[in-house]
């Protein structure tokens, strides 16, 4: 991976690919997050509205809910895998203030990574209300 | 100089006092009168002893760098701090907060061991309430003011004709809003005797300050006693004034639009007035409930509340207006 990276590095060194200041990896955790945030509620409202009426129980949609959960946290995971390997590209360190292609690819990933664990964080809160709550009332 | 130096000392004391006369009274989150108010005021009390830890540690800091510790810091100690006291304390403080408040849904809002359910309707600008009548019949409909029994848990399932008010009671329970078109549903339980009073706490209109209504935490028998009595027709006219009023009542039109069981009168537009003399207030706990309130309301509807659907009766001859009064406040 290194490898790779270095060699399309020397070729940017003068004319950066535009991947490299692609700002779509950042965008991809904060959107598994809203994703995950609507299926719970549109899952919770047809389940309340359609399948056990106003005083039901979450029963079986909490185990929807939870299966969710996980795959938004591994999708969330794996950006931030991606993240981390970006910010650590060659030598350099955060903040990756540098004005040079090299640390704007670190800085992409390094926002990437601190971008996942807020939605990771922000995920477990929306399940939180799963866990605690049991009912539709 | 001297004697100026206990001023600002004094005048803290002052307004401490105040501040704190402020969170008692009738209407007051912060003097509990109820299982759900109680849970949301420890809540309340756990959130503002945690915030002045926090201020309190996050201006020492401040103080501490700009002030005793100026030099350089550890670049390492320094990230460490920023993880600890920037991510990770801040996520576990919400995540504390979060389940807590999580947890305290379930026993609020648990349909289980309900007693008693009782509807309000808030209408522009009154509570229609309907209590289940104690002898299994229809049930009885009466406003602007709601009495519970101490103890028990009982279920308001709270609605709207018109447009969206909210149902708040601060000393008894959380503030749920009534919708048109739907039901939503507030469970209080009252655990001290006493009279508190409730607001519509959702802007409904030019009025809307003017919507309010009182709550009487009654013994059991005491509210069953009440309960039975607000279930009986009204009272005929006791005094040959109090039976003009009543005439007055009815050949004026007032019967098109409220109901006193027991008369002729029989309108479902307006609040119910068979027993309007028992209850603590008027026009929605807007005026004291006396036979010279009556004569204000009657004759000057609109000053008292803007835009009031019913229309001021001042055209009546003075004494026409004190019959009605009379007749009104004696409807115990």
């Amino acid at each position: 991976m290194n490898e790779r990276n270095d060699e399309r590095h020397s070729d940017d060194q003068h004319k950066p690919a535009a991947r490299w200041a692609s700002l779509w990896l950042i965008t991809v955790s904060p959107t598994i997050w809203a994703v995950h945030f609507l299926l719970c509620y549109v899952t919770a409202a047809i389940w309340c509205a359609r399948v056990v009426g106003r005083n039901g129980m979450l029963g079986d949609a909490r185990l929807l809910i939870a299966a969710y959960t996980v795959v938004a946290l591994v999708g969330i995971v794996l950006t931030a895998w991606r993240g981390y390997r970006q910010h650590s590209y060659g030598e350099g360190s955060a903040p990756h203030n540098e004005d040079s292609s090299e640390d704007r690819y670190r800085f992409l990933g390094y926002a990437t990574l601190l971008l996942s664990g807020l939605s990771a964080v922000a995920t477990i809160f929306v399940a939180l209300s799963a866990v605690f709550i049991r009912s539709c009332a | 100089m001297k004697p100026t130096v206990l001023a600002p000392r004094s005048g803290l004391l002052l307004a401490t006092a105040i501040l704190l006369a402020g969170c008692d009274g009738p209407q007051s989150a912060l003097a509990p009168a109820g299982d759900g108010a109680e849970r949301i005021a420890n809540l309340f009390w756990w959130m503002l002893g945690g915030s002045a830890v926090i201020w309190t540690l996050v201006l020492g800091l401040a103080a501490y760098v700009t002030r005793f510790s100026r030099g350089k810091h550890s670049l390492v100690a320094s990230r460490w701090l920023i993880l600890g006291g920037g991510v990770v304390f801040p996520t576990v403080v919400l995540s504390a907060l979060l389940i807590y408040g999580l947890m305290l849904i379930p026993a609020l809002r648990t349909p289980e061991d309900v007693g008693m359910r009782v509807e309000v309707s808030g209408e522009q600008w009154w509570w229609r309430v309907h209590y289940p009548s104690p002898d299994g019949g229809g049930p009885i409909e009466l406003a602007n003011e709601v009495r519970l029994p101490l103890g028990e848990r009982v279920a308001f399932d709270l609605l709207s004709p018109d447009v969206i008010h909210s149902f708040w009671v601060p000393s008894l329970a959380g503030k749920v809003d009534m919708i048109p078109g739907r039901t939503t549903e507030l469970i209080v339980q009252p655990t001290q005797l006493g009279t508190f009073r409730g607001a519509c706490a959702e802007y409904c209109g030019t009025a809307h300050a003017l919507m309010n209504f009182q709550v009487v935490v009654m013994e059991p028998a005491a509210f069953e006693r009440w309960l039975a009595h607000q279930a009986e027709p009204a009272q005929p006219p006791r005094s040959e004034i109090a039976q003009r009023g009543l005439e007055s009542f009815l050949a004026n039109g007032c019967g098109a639009c409220h109901a006193i069981r027991g008369t002729e009168a029989d309108g479902r537009l307006g609040p119910d007035l068979t027993h309007v003399g028992s209850r603590l207030g008027l026009g929605a706990d807007v005026l004291p409930n006396t036979t010279e309130a009556f004569v204000r309301w009657i004759g000057h509807t609109d000053r008292i509340k803007p835009d009031v659907r019913m229309p001021a009766y001042g055209m009546l001859p003075d004494d026409e207006l004190a019959a009605l009064a009379t007749y009104l406040s004696e409807l115990e």
